[in-house]
Order: C-alpha cells, then sequence, then structure tokens
C-alpha cells in the first residue's frame, strides 16, 4: 500500500507536459479573479434578462396593440354614399376587403353595452344601446328618459385586426369616409411608437452596459494577468531565456485565466437563474412569454427561451475575455525582453 | 561559431541622446571562437564579462558592431528567430537560477518542454542526465531541498540536456568549495571534448591554473589579451 502510494506521488511528480512551469497557478489566484468575474456576469445576466424582457414585451405590444384598429361609424343605419346596405354594413364590407385586414367585425348590442357600461350603469347603458343598436328606429327619442331607452346618437363601431403593421391606415379612412361620411378611424400606432421608443432605448441601455461589463471583465483580467506578470517575472525571463517563445509563455498564462474565468462566469450565471426565473415568473402574466403553467415547470417555462441560449454562453464569453485579454498583455510585457 | 566585430553595448535603448546618458559598458570588441573551442573569459569585477555572457546568450542585443552566434547576426535577427537560437545555447549562473516550484528532474525538463519534445524522450533523456551529473537519487527534490554543488549540478544538466552547440557559465564555481567545483570542470571540459564550445567567465585564478586554455581578458569594457 506504502510502494502504491509512493509510485503514485512519484508518477504525478513526473508529471507530463502542460505542467505549470511558470508558478502561474500560484501567481493567478484561484479567488479574487472567478469572485470578480462571477459579479460581472451576474450582472450581465440581469442586464440581458432585462434587454430579452423588453424585447418580448414590445414584440407583444406591436402585434397586439399596433395590429387593432377602431372604426367608428356615426349614424350606422342611414344608407350609405355608395353601395348597399347601410352605413355600417358596406363599411365593414370595404375593410374586410381591404388589404392586410385579418378580420372586420362590427360590435353587436350586448358588447357595446359593455363598453358603455362603465361610464353610464348597466341598465342606462343597455337604454342607450337599445334602438339605436335595433337600427333605424327613430322614434325612441319621444319616449320617457326615465324609462329608457335614452336613444343617445350612437355610432356603430367595428373591431379590426391587421394581419401585419404598416398597413395604409390613410387611403383606407379617405375610402371609408367616402362610403359613410364621419366615419372615424382610430390606430393605436401613436401610444406603440412611444412604447417602443422605450422598448428600443431600454435595448440600447442594456447593449452599454454589456459593453462596459466586457471591458471591466477585460480590464480585471488585464490587471490580474499584469500582477502575475510581476510576481512570476524571474521564472518568465528564465524560462524566455532557455528559448521560450512568446506564445509558450502568453500560453500558459491565457490557459490560467480562461479557465478563471471560465469558472467564475459559470458561478455568476448560475447564481443568476434563480432572479431571473423569478423575474420572469413575474413578467409573465404580461407578456406571455409561455404558458401558464403553474408551480415549479411553470416558472422554468416562463424564462424566455434566448435566455436558456444565452445563459450558458456567458461562461464561453468570459473565457475567450480570459484568453484574448491575458494573450495580448503578456505578448505586450514580453516585447520589453529581446 | 561566435564572432564579433567592433561590438559594443550601452544599456538603455539606442537612441543618440541614450547614449550619451548611459556609459558603454563594452567598446569595440574583436574575436572569434571557432566550433568546439575553449576559452576562459577573465578580468576584474565590473570589466564586462557577465555582459558579454549576456550579449552571447541573447539577453541583450548589441548596440553597435556585428555579432554572429552559431552562424547567425544577431543584431539584424528578426525577435521570432530567437528562441530557436536560445535552445541552442546552454547557461550556467553563478546562482544557478533554477525554478524554485518544480523538482531537480522538472527542472531539468524544462528546456526539453519548452523544445516540445515528447514525453517519453524527455524521460529517457532527463533520467540519464540526472545519473550523469550524479543526482538520479535526488530527482524529486526541490532545489531548496539540495546543497549549492547539487543545485550547481542541476543547473548544469539543465545547461545541457539539449546539447548545445554553445555553452556558457557565468562564475560557475563562486557559491562552490574546491572540490565542488573541480567536478564541475570536470564536467564542463567532457562537454568540450564531445563538441560543444564552451566559454567560462570566472576570477578563480586557481581553477584557470589547474585546467590552462585560452583565455580572453576584459578590463573596463574592453578586451586587452585574447591568447
Amino acid at each position: 500500500m506504502g510502494e502504491t502510494v509512493t509510485a503514485g506521488a512519484r508518477r504525478a511528480r513526473l508529471r507530463p507536459a502542460g505542467f505549470d512551469d511558470l508558478g502561474v497557478r500560484r501567481a493567478l489566484s484561484d479567488r479574487l479573479l472567478p469572485a470578480l468575474v462571477a459579479a460581472m456576469t451576474f450582472l450581465a445576466a440581469l442586464t440581458l434578462a432585462g434587454a430579452v424582457a423588453t424585447s418580448s414585451l414590445a414584440h407583444h405590444w406591436q402585434h397586439g396593440a399596433a395590429a387593432a384598429l377602431t372604426v367608428q361609424v356615426p349614424d350606422p343605419g342611414a344608407s350609405p354614399a355608395s353601395g348597399e346596405g347601410t352605413r355600417l354594413t358596406r363599411v365593414v364590407a370595404i375593410l374586410t376587403d381591404a388589404p392586410g385586414i385579418a378580420e372586420a367585425r362590427a360590435l353587436d348590442r350586448a358588447e357595446l353595452t359593455d363598453l358603455l357600461r362603465p361610464w353610464l350603469g348597466r341598465d342606462l347603458a343597455a337604454a342607450a344601446i337599445g334602438p339605436a343598436a335595433a337600427g333605424g328606429d327613430k322614434g325612441g327619442a319621444a319616449a320617457d328618459p326615465a324609462q329608457a331607452p335614452l336613444a343617445l346618437p350612437l355610432p356603430g363601431v367595428v373591431q379590426v385586426r391587421l394581419d401585419r403593421p404598416g398597413v395604409d391606415l390613410t387611403g383606407l379612412a379617405r375610402r371609408l369616409d367616402q362610403a359613410a361620411p364621419g366615419t372615424l378611424v382610430e390606430s393605436h400606432g401613436l401610444w406603440v411608437q412611444r412604447l417602443s421608443a422605450l422598448a428600443r432605448s431600454l435595448q440600447a441601455c442594456a447593449a452599454v452596459v454589456l459593453v462596459v461589463v466586457v471591458l471591466i471583465a477585460a480590464a480585471v483580467v488585464a490587471v490580474a494577468t499584469r500582477a502575475g506578470l510581476a510576481a512570476r517575472r524571474d521564472a518568465i525571463e528564465i524560462v524566455h531565456g532557455l528559448g521560450a517563445t512568446d506564445g509558450y509563455i502568453a500560453g500558459r498564462f491565457a490557459r490560467r485565466t480562461t479557465m478563471l474565468a471560465a469558472v467564475g462566469a459559470a458561478v455568476g450565471a448560475a447564481a443568476a437563474l434563480p432572479v431571473l426565473i423569478g423575474l420572469a415568473g413575474l413578467a409573465a402574466p404580461f407578456a406571455s412569454f409561455g404558458p401558464e403553467a403553474e408551480g415549479g415547470a411553470g416558472l422554468l417555462a416562463a424564462v424566455p427561451g434566448s435566455l436558456w441560449l444565452a445563459l450558458p454562453c456567458l461562461p464561453l464569453v468570459a473565457a475567450a475575455i480570459g484568453w484574448m485579454t491575458a494573450q495580448g498583455t503578456v505578448r505586450r510585457w514580453l516585447r520589453r525582453l529581446p | 561559431m561566435v564572432l564579433l566585430e567592433r561590438v559594443g553595448l550601452h544599456y538603455g535603448g539606442r537612441s543618440a541622446g541614450s547614449r550619451q546618458a548611459a556609459p558603454d559598458v563594452l567598446h569595440d570588441l574583436n574575436f572569434a571562437v571557432p566550433a568546439g573551442g575553449f576559452r576562459w573569459l577573465l578580468g576584474p569585477s565590473g570589466a564586462g564579462k557577465t555582459s558579454l555572457l549576456r550579449l552571447l546568450y541573447l539577453a541583450v542585443r548589441p548596440t553597435a558592431g556585428r555579432l554572429d552566434i552559431l552562424g547567425i547576426p544577431v543584431g539584424q535577427a528578426a525577435r521570432g528567430t530567437l528562441p530557436r537560437l536560445r535552445r541552442r545555447i546552454g547557461v550556467v549562473f553563478q546562482d544557478f537560477r533554477l525554478l524554485p516550484h518544480l523538482t531537480a528532474y522538472d527542472n531539468v525538463a524544462l528546456p526539453l518542454r519548452i523544445a516540445g519534445r515528447p514525453e517519453g524522450q524527455i524521460r529517457a533523456d532527463v533520467s540519464e542526465m540526472l545519473r550523469w551529473v550524479g543526482l538520479a537519487r535526488k530527482h524529486a527534490s526541490h532545489p531548496a531541498e539540495l546543497s549549492g554543488g547539487e543545485q550547481q549540478r542541476v543547473a548544469i544538466a539543465r545547461a545541457v540536456i539539449n546539447r548545445p552547440d554553445l555553452l556558457l557559465a557565468d562564475e560557475p564555481t563562486g557559491n562552490l568549495d574546491e572540490g565542488q567545483a573541480e567536478r564541475l570542470m570536470q564536467l564542463l571540459k567532457e562537454m568540450n571534448r564531445l563538441g560543444t564550445t564552451v566559454m567560462v567567465a570566472t576570477h578563480n585564478d586557481g581553477l584557470v591554473a589547474r585546467h590552462p586554455a585560452r583565455a580572453l581578458r576584459l578590463d573596463q569594457g574592453r578586451l586587452i589579451a585574447d591568447g
């Protein structure tokens, strides 16, 4: 048993190439650098989550509000200026035939009542709708106002869903106005434009934060590498004198920083995961990121797929930053040697 | 093999301004050492022996004149060609310059690993070399666990493991007693007999007297005798 241990120890001492000839393991400690990289990866993960959430919300708004249109047709029961039927049916027919319109549907009596109820109360709303919605019976105006119907001159309301954003609403509005003068087309575009501008600004901020995080990470690796170079200066000069190339020495440092950065980033990404899952759970009702399942599986499903892709990439990106920064720093430093 | 023509050296850059600020440490050196030759490098402290050796093992480049080492003009050579040339030069330092965190085995193996030799060949070569310098039993010891003489033997094993064409030693006996110094000289002379060009800087007159050979004498950065 004792002999086996000794033989094993001897084999370990006679270890193959790739051993730590420069003492880089001690020069670049496995504490500070991974901890700093972990903290920055945590920030990067949160920033990415913010960017993804903003993008999802913006997408949701654009395909919700931007794709919806409300058309009001005053005096819906009257004859249109051109064509058959009432003004309301004529407007619906034109909308249905227009390009880029997925659906055009006149609200029925119950829906109009629902729309008015918050302002008028259920009874008054129903009374107000009564004759107008029935279409053309103007006699109701003479009835007792206390008993209803109120016979307000309510317009017909057509709800329109666009199948793509950017439909020519001006031309459409002109055609509707020709067929039924006074028809109003109300687009939600301005509101959506403002929200989209806000979303774009937030995404730009996220991009800036990510760039700053990358720069700080590179700076941290560079400082750590420089400290390591200073600590191992004698060993580097000896190895350089024995004929080591710049690539050989830089590779020793880069291998170490790559490993430390990757480990730190993995820890940071893992630490960010519970936070992201919690945030995604809070955001799910607003943005329909995923199915609204209950429990842990539902929370996991609430994290957007792009984040599941981005999180494992963070250690890879950190490793790449560690490798490139160490290579650049060491090679620049070595130029002082002949 | 080693050729110097009007070689000068000063530290602190090549510009005319710094030339005036930093005094020359070597002036106008002219000599040649043929392949397989042996030279003592003699002179008082501060004569420029160490600076000349630094030129020869490519720790600095000459600031004037022409320096050819193993057929390569060092002054004009691209920086990228120097590592390969350094691997053909073995150096033994007075302070050994071993890597303290590596074992004797790993210190001796270092030049072979830097040269990218296969690990199997490294194991055979290093074991044989450690036997040659009488340290086979101490292969797993770190420098701090070795005596001065043992460390010097590790250093010479590292210097010759690559079978260098040029072997340089800077005061190699400075930290050794008479017996150890004598043993080191035997090793150096054996390398020379095998065809390696050897240059040894020393101010140990007794050693030079016991091993008479051609000598280069320096004083105040100038060559005052070659014979």
